[in-house]
């Protein structure tokens, strides 16, 4: 029986999950402040779908917004998961490059510029393979100059989640928001099944892939900066939250001693219950967010 | 698959450092060494495979949860070590991988973390002024070379059917697109981001150079040499060039084969501009 | 790609833009824009060949009852009849709001 309050909430949420990507971009933003660059009817479509005869889109898949967060400078970059499970293409990629080298400029002139990217992606597009790949690997090196001036937000709601090479992204971001729906992992369960076998992963299993890259663990172990529900204003309130406290201290993948001794610290000669890595790794509550 | 693959990057290590060992208390699968390379000393990086490492998915010249922690840990070391200094030394990753390790310890404990760790290394060590330079000579695959090779300043690789760069094997990708190996094939003819082909991989102008070694294997002395200093090369050109990568856009071939980027790009700034 | 174009007969001026849809697997996507003189035209593109009449059938339908003077272009990966004329209504309502 559900408490009549959280009901009365359950029922007020406005789902996040329901809004393709333009619309998820648009709901971040202060009133009346954002306008979105190089969409549809500039017609940028990948180059190289049409002659396979897969049908392209006109923004790629890609949806590039400008305006303000909290009073801030910021760009939001969203992959529509729907169109080519938001995998990474030449243009589609090159949006998000381009978008977080201008955030960079314009910060290094004096408006420090916040980039959230929201990430529903399978990783590289494969019927773009290599520039699809170079494309990831720029993106990286985009945040990596961008975050020295303001925080990239990667946000993942679901329902495809974030994995390939835009997981590697992810993990380069300042802060990753994340809902239970959400998954966040390298790969996949079909190719882990395929590369190393039934017995190392059954990609039958649904339980598994979120017992093990299922928002809530990323949380519980200390991988994400915020668990949220799926509900449109408790995501931009995280969001938010992030833009307006500015740099971390120091960016996860920059802590390399403490997560080296970590993975030394396990004992690999079997197979771990995800739980047992919440306890070793884990700081933050099953509710609240301490960073 | 190649049958080779770690065997090539293992061969190269040696040849180009007269090493080929970890550092101590370094998994086996990662070679680190420090060597004179022309007038400057730096340090070598190559992923090669291990049979005996802890991870049972990272045997085979995958780049796991370990060899990204170490490539991490042994490429923010010369980050450090020459942060005083005004020449930073070049940083060589030679790049043998068969892709990212496929596990289920890999996911849990957050590989997608290790390899963002490592390319964080690679990458922060580019912007601080290290010359970085990918030296493909064997397999470039996906999530391997994503964490080990793709931030470099410069690419270079070799031009036989040995080297591949790609973001999916052949078998795999066949399997997922539903065509056979041969179609596939043929697809990357016309196509060339599709291509297994690293010589239509060097019209994407994302490599520095392509490189002719006739015994990729068991190279000759003259070989290395020529290699070594295609590598120093590489080296000054990064040195007297912006340290992010606009290179890989701005080449010639990337102003024939990358116009989508470039328009998009270029319709972003204008925009950007307005907004 | 199959690429099918079809014009008809229109008079009211339009003078909004608009976009709506998304082109997953069974989706399409419809971008909507002002027309010149007295003739809209679509512009199709589809994976799924062969449905020319179908294709027809559907837009004979929607123009019977809108009247602007549009450009429409239509990027298909599988749409149903049904959805291709909820995504077209869309795209008139989000015009005209």
């Amino acid at each position: 029986m559900i408490p009549s309050r959280d009901r009365t909430n359950f029922l007020n949420r406005q789902s996040f999950l329901e809004l393709d990507a333009r619309g998820r971009a648009a709901s971040l933003f202060d009133e009346g402040t954002s306008r979105e660059l190089v969409g549809p009817f500039d017609r940028i479509e990948s180059p190289w779908l049409a002659i396979q005869d897969v049908t392209p889109q006109e923004d790629d898949g890609c949806v590039v917004m400008k305006g303000k967060i909290a009073g801030k400078a910021s760009v939001v970059v969203a992959l529509e998961g729907a169109f080519q499970g938001g995998s990474m293409g030449e243009v589609s990629g090159e949006k998000m490059t381009a978008a977080l080298d201008l955030a960079c400029a314009d910060s290094e002139k004096g408006v420090p510029t916040s980039a959230v990217i929201l990430l529903e992606t399978g990783g590289v597009r494969l019927q773009e393979a290599n520039l699809g790949l170079a494309s990831v690997a720029e993106i990286m090196a985009s945040i990596l100059t961008l975050r020295k001036h303001a925080p990239v937000i990667c946000v993942s709601a679901g329902t495809v989640g974030c994995f390939g090479g835009m997981a590697f992204a992810a993990g380069l971001s300042s802060y990753i928001v994340l809902t239970r729906e959400a998954r966040l992992g390298l790969n996949g369960p079909e190719v882990i099944e395929q590369e190393s076998g039934i017995d190392e992963w059954d990609s039958g299993d649904r339980a598994l892939v979120f017992a093990i890259n299922g928002g809530e663990q990323r949380y519980a172990m200390g991988l994400a900066d915020a668990l949220v529900e799926d509900d449109t204003p408790q995501i931009v309130n995280a969001v938010r939250r992030f833009i307006a406290k500015g740099l971390p201290p120091i960016h996860r993948s920059s802590q390399v001693e403490l997560y080296r001794r970590r993975i030394g610290a396990l004992d690999t000669s079997r197979q771990w219950d995800p739980s047992e890595l919440r306890r070793a790794w884990g700081t933050n509550g099953s509710k609240e967010d301490n960073r | 698959m190649n049958i080779f693959t770690g065997v090539r990057g293992t061969a190269w290590f040696r040849v180009l450092t007269g090493q080929a060992a970890a550092m101590p208390g370094d998994p086996h699968s990662v070679l680190t060494a420090d060597a004179p390379l022309g007038t400057d000393h730096a340090r070598f990086l190559c992923v090669v495979p291990d049979p005996h490492a802890r991870f049972p998915c990272a045997r085979q010249g995958q780049v796991g949860l370990e060899e990204a922690y170490t490539l991490a840990s042994r490429v923010r070391e010369v980050i450090e070590l020459d942060k005083n200094t005004a020449t930073k030394r070049p940083i060589i990753a030679i790049v043998d991988v068969k892709s990212q390790a496929y596990g289920r310890r890999e996911e849990t404990a957050a590989i997608f973390l290790a390899g963002a760790a490592a390319a964080d290394a690679y990458g922060s060590a580019r912007l601080a002024g290290h010359p970085v330079i990918a030296l493909v000579v064997g397999h470039a695959i996906s999530g391997g070379f994503l964490t080990h090779g793709y931030q470099a300043n410069r690419i270079l690789a070799f031009d036989d059917d040995g080297v591949m760069i790609h973001a999916m094997h052949r078998e795999a990708a066949a399997r997922i697109t539903r065509r056979s190996v041969e179609e596939l094939d043929k697809l990357g003819k016309t196509i060339a981001p599709l291509s297994y082909d690293i010589k239509d991989y060097a019209k994407l102008g994302l490599l520095y150079k392509l490189l002719h070694v006739e015994n990729p294997e068991t190279p000759s002395a003259n070989e290395i040499l020529t290699v070594k200093n295609e590598v120093i090369a590489a080296i000054a050109d990064a040195r007297s060039k912006p340290v992010d990568l606009r290179s890989r856009r701005e080449s010639p071939g990337a102003l024939q084969t990358r116009k989508g980027t470039i328009l998009v790009r270029a319709k972003l700034e204008e925009q950007w501009r307005q907004a | 790609m199959e690429q099918i174009e079809f014009d008809y007969p229109a008079k009211r001026k339009v003078s909004r833009r608009a976009h709506v849809g998304v082109v997953g697997s069974g989706g399409l996507e419809v971008l909507l824009e002002p027309g010149e003189g007295e003739r809209s035209r679509v512009f199709i593109r589809t994976s799924v060949h062969g449905f020319r009449d179908t294709w027809k059938a559907v837009l004979d339908r929607f123009f019977s009852k809108y009247d602007g003077v549009v450009r429409i272009q239509i990027n298909d990966a599988g749409g149903t009849p049904g959805s291709v004329m909820l995504r077209l209504e869309q795209a008139v309502e989000e015009s005209e709001q």
